[in-house]
């Protein structure tokens, strides 16, 4: 270790990886349907391609979480979308494609995609 | 990236109930269901909670799996890690309400909790040393070398309060002070991790939790005394935390973060382990450098203070481990945050291993001047079967008993003196109604006497004979004469004893003798005592009329003790059985079987 700069540097890359080990009530949730009819449908991929599209862009306030079966089997897969203070967005038929949209546009602009949405949908 | 993180507790309390075992069936069965991209396992150091170990949890949810089985790991795995349904059965049932989880930093046991010493324990894998680094580690000595002279890091130590957290409360930035101003050709920094008190453990959590967190320290204060090498003294016993040292030793050096010209500057600092062969006295400073320069570990007199002439004749500071685990947070965060925690003369947070007639056992770290009664009742979730609270003892044998009417003292250094105990590294001991004081007192006189180096007269001789009177009145032999005889003994022996052991060895008498000195009489004069311990004089008897003459007593005797009569209770069917006094062994098999309650001692 020869400057500070290095160990900054060690220190930015592991960091990523602990900031999951938080409890913190501000981060936005990304909650994947992940029961049989999710998984089914393909839940496993958006999942994926959520968890490498917020690694690529670094995103420090976004934690991913599979959850249960909502009871909309037909639309599945079924993202939810939660940022504190502000109404659930609920989006249906998702692909990973549609998740890198949805990172883009919602996580990082805040702009909801709402020709995804279940609104949009029904 | 993950999106999930298992910790899993790797602390020596968790291993032994088989924690590294879920680790393994953690993975496979990750592995199982293709997730081991997606999931990280790791194991932690301690969380504190150790009587709910093994623990694990499970993270961004932040759910706290206790006393999990590696028949529990599928279900785990299949349930929460794949579907996203958090597996409630399995959960600290203090944090499951209704329809959410409660946070685990709002229980009882955590939400009065501060972590200071503590603050990586739980939280990184004490193998990486990334992870450390990724909790700011090694930014404080990086800030010490580059930004700060040797004397304003000393200033910062003394302006924060910082007390050595081994027991006797001495000033750390004097210490250091005092080392610093010898001029010599060599200096050293040595660590005190021969944690020997019967039921404290908490430098083993911080050195098997976060190593990397004491190895720093001790290259900060090897830059502000002037020291190029460090010795940590570390318990054989602890194979734990010897390999996690000597882990973190081999990656600090692999990083550049010990050896040469450290961040580029003309400081060096190397650390090597020496392992501690498992006696009481080499915890003493003099006992302990002697034993490091190979030598049988005996104390010598003082002064010379090591600060002049410590290891190998060279000026050298001692510090205790978990000391060391503050010092980092006081050079990245400033002397006044550390000095904003705690009462006016014991600053910062001091960590306990809470043992004993107590819910929780485990360790926890709380602000100094946090009182015994939440401590004991909140955090540690008060006593099993709604026995009440008797004492607590502190300090181990060194130290005394805090009986129920100081529940309410604000515990720091010089508070605990003023009623006869003393801080001593932490082992807080519980004790309930049920626990006898003089057999206490006596307990820890054996210990001591086992421990005692025999070099000087008073410790050697004169515990001997305190334990001697201790074992006639535990067998109903004493006399009145005898327990003003002993305290005139204890402080002969703390005024004449060569070192520290000797010094406080009678501690538990005293402390005992000035708070249950009824005990002591009851022992005395009625021959009895009151808690119903002391086996000499305890008489196991049954009662006829309730006796309803099942004769599983008699079945469970070791010695044959029990036999029928011929005396049947009115309203019962078989006659009841008697207790020969003459062959009782006094185990107490029989009462613990009984379901009628018939079998009464005292």
């Amino acid at each position: 270790m020869k400057s500070l700069a290095e160990l900054q540097a060690i220190r930015d890359k592991a960091k990523a990886e602990l900031n999951l080990r938080q409890e913190n009530p501000d981060a936005i949730r990304v909650l994947v349907g992940m029961a049989t009819c999710g998984i089914a449908a393909g839940a496993r991929p958006v999942l994926n391609a959520f968890t490498e599209e917020i690694a690529k862009r670094g995103l420090q306030n976004v934690t991913i979480t599979q959850t249960g079966c909502i009871g909309i089997c037909q639309f599945e897969p079924v993202v939810e979308i939660e940022v504190p203070g502000e109404e659930k967005v609920t989006y249906v038929k998702m692909t990973p494609e549609k998740a890198v949209r949805i990172v883009n546009d919602h996580l990082v602009n805040k702009n909801v995609v709402t020709e995804y949405t279940i609104g949009a949908n029904t | 990236m993950y999106r999930s993180n298992v910790l899993v507790c790797g602390g020596t309390g968790c291993t032994s109930s088989d924690s590294l075992k879920i680790v393994e069936k953690l993975k496979e069965e990750i592995a199982k269901k293709g997730l081991e991209k997606e999931v990280n396992v790791i194991t932690t150091g301690c969380f504190g909670l150790c009587a709910l170990g093994p623990i694990m949890v499970v993270y961004p949810e932040g759910s706290f799996y206790s006393m999990v089985k590696v028949e529990d790991v599928p279900e785990i795995v299949e349930e929460h890690l794949l579907k996203g349904r958090i597996v409630t059965r399995l959960l600290y049932q203090e944090t499951v309400q209704e329809d959410t989880i409660k946070s685990l930093s709002k229980t009882a046991f955590y939400a009065k909790q501060k972590g200071v010493a503590l603050r990586n324990c739980g939280v990184i894998n004490p193998e990486k040393i990334d992870e450390y680094i990724a909790m700011d580690g090694y930014a404080a000595l990086g800030k010490a070398l580059t930004e700060m002279t040797p004397e304003s890091v000393i200033q910062t130590i003394l302006d924060s309060g910082l007390r050595g957290r081994g027991g006797a409360g001495f000033p750390t930035g004097l210490k250091w002070k005092f080392a610093a101003a010898n001029d010599a050709d060599q200096k050293y920094v040595c660590c005190n991790a021969d944690e020997g008190d019967p039921g404290a453990f908490m430098d083993r959590s911080v050195l098997e939790g976060d190593p990397h967190a004491v190895l720093e320290a001790m290259a900060i204060a090897g830059y502000a005394i002037g020291a190029s090498k460090g010795y940590i003294y570390v318990r054989a016993e602890y194979p734990i935390a010897v390999k996690r040292l000597q882990i973190a030793i081999d990656q600090a050096h692999e990083y550049g973060l010990l050896g040469d010209n450290i961040f580029g500057t003309d400081f060096s600092f190397d650390i090597k382990l020496r392992l501690g062969a498992g006696a009481f006295v080499c915890g003493e400073e003099t006992s302990l450098m002697t034993s490091i320069e190979g030598k049988r570990g005996e104390p010598r007199p003082r002064p010379p203070f090591p600060a002049l002439k410590g290891l190998y004749q060279k000026p050298t500071i001692l510090n205790n481990v978990e000391t060391y685990a503050n010092v980092a947070q006081i050079i990245l965060k400033g002397a006044d945050w550390f000095a904003s925690m705690g009462t006016e003369k014991s600053k910062g947070t001091k960590v306990f291993a809470l043992g004993g007639k107590i819910n929780h056992t485990g360790l926890v770290e709380v602000p100094m001047g946090t009182t015994l009664r939440e401590i004991v009742e909140e955090i540690g979730g008060g006593i099993p079967g709604g026995k009440k609270f008797k004492a607590a003892q502190t300090g181990g044998p060194s130290g005394g008993c805090i009986p129920a009417e100081h529940l309410d003292v604000p515990i720091d250094y010089d508070n605990l003196i003023a009623i006869g105990s003393m801080m001593g590294s932490g082992g807080l001991i519980v004790m309930d109604e049920t626990t006898c004081m003089v057999d206490i007192a006596k307990f820890f006189l054996e210990f001591t006497v086992d421990e005692s180096c025999g070099k000087c007269t008073p410790c050697r001789i004169g515990t001997k004979r305190l334990l001697e009177m201790l074992e006639k009145i535990t067998s109903g032999k004493g006399t009145l004469e005898m327990i003003d005889e002993m305290e005139d003994l204890c402080y002969y022996i703390k005024a004449n004893s060569l070192c520290g052991l000797g010094q406080t060895a009678p501690n538990p008498v005293l402390s005992t003798l000035r708070y249950f000195r009824d005990e002591y009489i009851a022992h005395v004069v009625d021959k009895k005592c009151p808690a119903g311990v002391c086996k000499d004089l305890l008489e196991y008897s049954i009662d006829k009329d309730k006796c309803f003459g099942c004769g599983m007593c008699a079945k469970q005797c070791p010695v044959g003790a029990i036999t029928v009569t011929d005396y049947t209770a009115p309203g019962k069917k078989k006659p009841a059985y008697e207790i020969d006094h003459s062959k009782c062994i006094k185990c107490g098999a029989c009462m613990d079987t009984c379901k009628f309650n018939a079998i009464t001692k005292g």
